[in-house]
């Protein structure tokens, strides 16, 4: 398969090197695209971005290495990223997590065989003030409960 | 009298460029074009100000020391990596009053002769960079944003840079790193950003509630602000409540509140009524304090030193009398081992050390001189780093130690027997005598 922006993405790509004296200061976005893309950066992947941003692969990997959010291995559909920093600990963090681990049936950091979720515990995602709470996807689930991550499941793995 | 939010206002859709302009929005940047640069500043600097990001620095300060003229572009940095565990105010700007911040980025890049300004998000605020970026458009469509700006000759744009999940990008010389593409290490200062900074370039890195401020500055005056809250620190600050507390959340109140209030007025009181152990102050890297020596504290950075902490991001976490400390604290330094950028061996090794140090103690394997060595390595990774992330690490380990010392030695000289069904991570643990 060739790796190849979308037109779409290119156009974003575009807009977003016309922010930055120097084309090397959008790769933060143009692995954004690519994450969104392909769902995770492959080597390949990254030595795309790496050419048309004219940034050495070393640097994209270092980048791609370097931040917590860009995957450098596939995740499921749904990426479930439990908090569980103090304010979350507190208020039932690891509860949570637990729960989906043994609901899910898959251990911290695991995928489901379908590929559908992954479980990951998450350092503080800036919501303390609705404890416990996990990132899904682009979005917050917050005042978490059991019923609620029931809920929440069962709807995903509808879809 | 009557505390009036300055940021927060209590007026329902302020998000919405149309209220916020009847509201008397964008009046500050009317007036601040009609000032020079060097008047705005001086009513910065009258205002007393003080950096919200948690070092507390001056702003006007700051702001002259960017060069007036310069042959290189220069650059205005907005600090929304927001990634210090327990604070979580700069989302409710971006969600409640983005145009407040707006404008006073505005008035700051006029104020220090700037063309360009971004805005470093974390990268989870995916659905706060999307209200941001929407508030931007509106701004940009009524020519409050870009050239010429309400017709003058000031030109300003404003992007907006996602990051991607590194606590380290907000400290600000690697804000600027990762800004420039690369991984997100903190640079050596001098030479200070003022001089050197985005691509070398003089730049300013300040808070998102700190420029949130500015515009009601201009407009009623640095005097005015100036009044508000404790003297040494004045004007309103955003404090967020979590853990063992009923009402969670920001309240924006003067500063210098008294702590008891802020749990028992405005929070609800601690959950289960119980009697408080321990409070985080200021976000996790914080000193924190213990249950008695709240009474009377107003929460200030001055008044803060009183207890040997200080205010950080006004992040408060209450914890009750069940929480196990050391638990706690190997859970803020299992963070700072996860977040280290590996630069400075002292930080990179150290905490990684002290992690296991006390994982060992928490899981009953302790050595009586363990507690010894936890202070040691802390007190070494302290003033040892390029930047402030080692004191981060070192202050919880080295406070905690100091405070709660029978709560350690608990740990190391009793045997524990860990409940089999409960999971390693769960709050319970039984002593056996």
């Amino acid at each position: 398969m060739e790796i190849k922006f979308t037109d779409e993405n290119l156009k974003k790509l575009e807009v977003s090197k016309s922010h930055y004296p120097t084309s090397a200061a959008a790769l933060m976005d143009a692995l954004w695209l690519a994450q969104d893309q392909y769902g995770w950066l492959s080597v390949d992947v990254m030595k795309y971005v790496g050419k048309i941003l004219d940034v050495p692969y070393e640097q994209v990997l270092g980048v791609v290495e370097f931040y917590t959010m860009y995957n450098n291995k596939p995740v499921g559909k749904y990426h479930l990223q439990v908090c569980t920093n103090i304010s979350c600990m507190l208020c039932g963090g690891y509860d949570i997590m637990d729960y989906i681990s043994d609901k899910l049936d898959i251990g911290v950091g695991e995928t489901t065989p379908d590929g559908k979720f992954t479980l990951s515990e998450a350092e503080c995602l800036g919501s303390c003030g609705t404890a416990p709470m996990l990132q899904l996807n682009n979005y917050y689930e917050e005042n978490l409960t059991k019923e609620k991550i029931d809920n929440l499941i069962d709807k995903l793995s509808k879809t | 009298m009557s505390f009036e939010p300055i940021i927060l206002r209590e007026i329902s859709d302020l998000h919405n460029i149309e209220v916020y302009m009847k509201n008397g929005g964008y009046k500050g940047l009317k007036k601040a074009l009609g000032m020079t640069p060097a008047g705005i500043i001086d009513e910065v600097k009258k205002s007393g100000l003080r950096g919200r990001g948690g070092a507390c620095f001056p702003t006007g300060m700051k702001w002259s020391f960017m060069p007036q003229k310069s042959e290189k572009p220069k650059y205005l940095c907005c600090n929304g990596d927001e990634s210090e565990p327990a604070s979580f105010k700069d989302r409710e700007i971006f969600e409640k009053n983005p145009h407040q911040f707006i404008e006073g980025t505005l008035i700051a890049c006029y104020a220090m002769g700037i063309k360009t300004a971004y805005v470093y998000i974390r990268g989870e605020y995916y659905r706060w960079i999307e209200l941001l970026q929407k508030a931007l458009d509106d701004a940009y469509k009524k020519k409050l944003v870009g050239k010429n700006i309400m017709g003058s000759k000031f030109s300003t744009d404003i992007f907006i840079h996602r990051g991607a999940g590194a606590y380290i990008c907000g400290e600000e010389t690697a804000l600027l790193n990762s800004l420039e593409g690369k991984r997100g290490m903190p640079r050596f200062k001098p030479p200070f950003p003022a001089n050197y900074g985005l691509w070398g370039c003089p730049t300013t890195i300040n808070n998102i509630e700190t420029l949130a401020n500015i515009p009601p500055i201009i407009e009623k005056g640095g005097e005015w602000f100036s009044k508000i809250g404790e003297p040494k620190h004045p004007g309103s600050l955003m404090y967020g409540l979590s853990g063992h507390i009923n009402k969670p959340g920001i309240y924006e109140l003067p500063s210098g509140t008294l702590l008891t209030d802020l749990i028992n007025k405005y929070g609800g009181g601690v959950t289960g009524n119980k009697p408080i152990k321990m409070i985080i102050p200021g976000g996790s890297s914080m000193p924190p304090l213990k249950g008695d020596e709240i009474e009377g504290l107003k929460m200030d950075n001055e008044n803060l030193k009183s207890v040997n902490s200080y205010i950080g991001t006004a992040g408060i976490v209450v914890m009750n009398e069940d929480t196990d400390v050391v638990k706690i604290i190997k859970r803020i330094t299992k963070f700072y081992y996860h977040e280290s950028c590996g630069q400075c061996t002292p930080c990179r090794e150290g905490c990684g050390w002290m992690l296991k140090i006390l994982e060992r103690i928490d899981n009953g394997k302790g050595r009586k001189e363990d507690i010894e060595l936890l202070n040691n390595i802390a007190n070494n990774i302290e003033g040892n780093t390029i930047c402030a992330f080692g004191e981060a690490a070192a202050w919880p380990v080295k406070w905690a130690i100091k405070k709660f010392m029978p709560d350690f030695e608990r740990k190391v000289n009793e045997s524990i027997v860990l409940p089999v069904a409960n999971k390693v991570h769960s709050l319970r643990v039984t002593y056996q005598q």
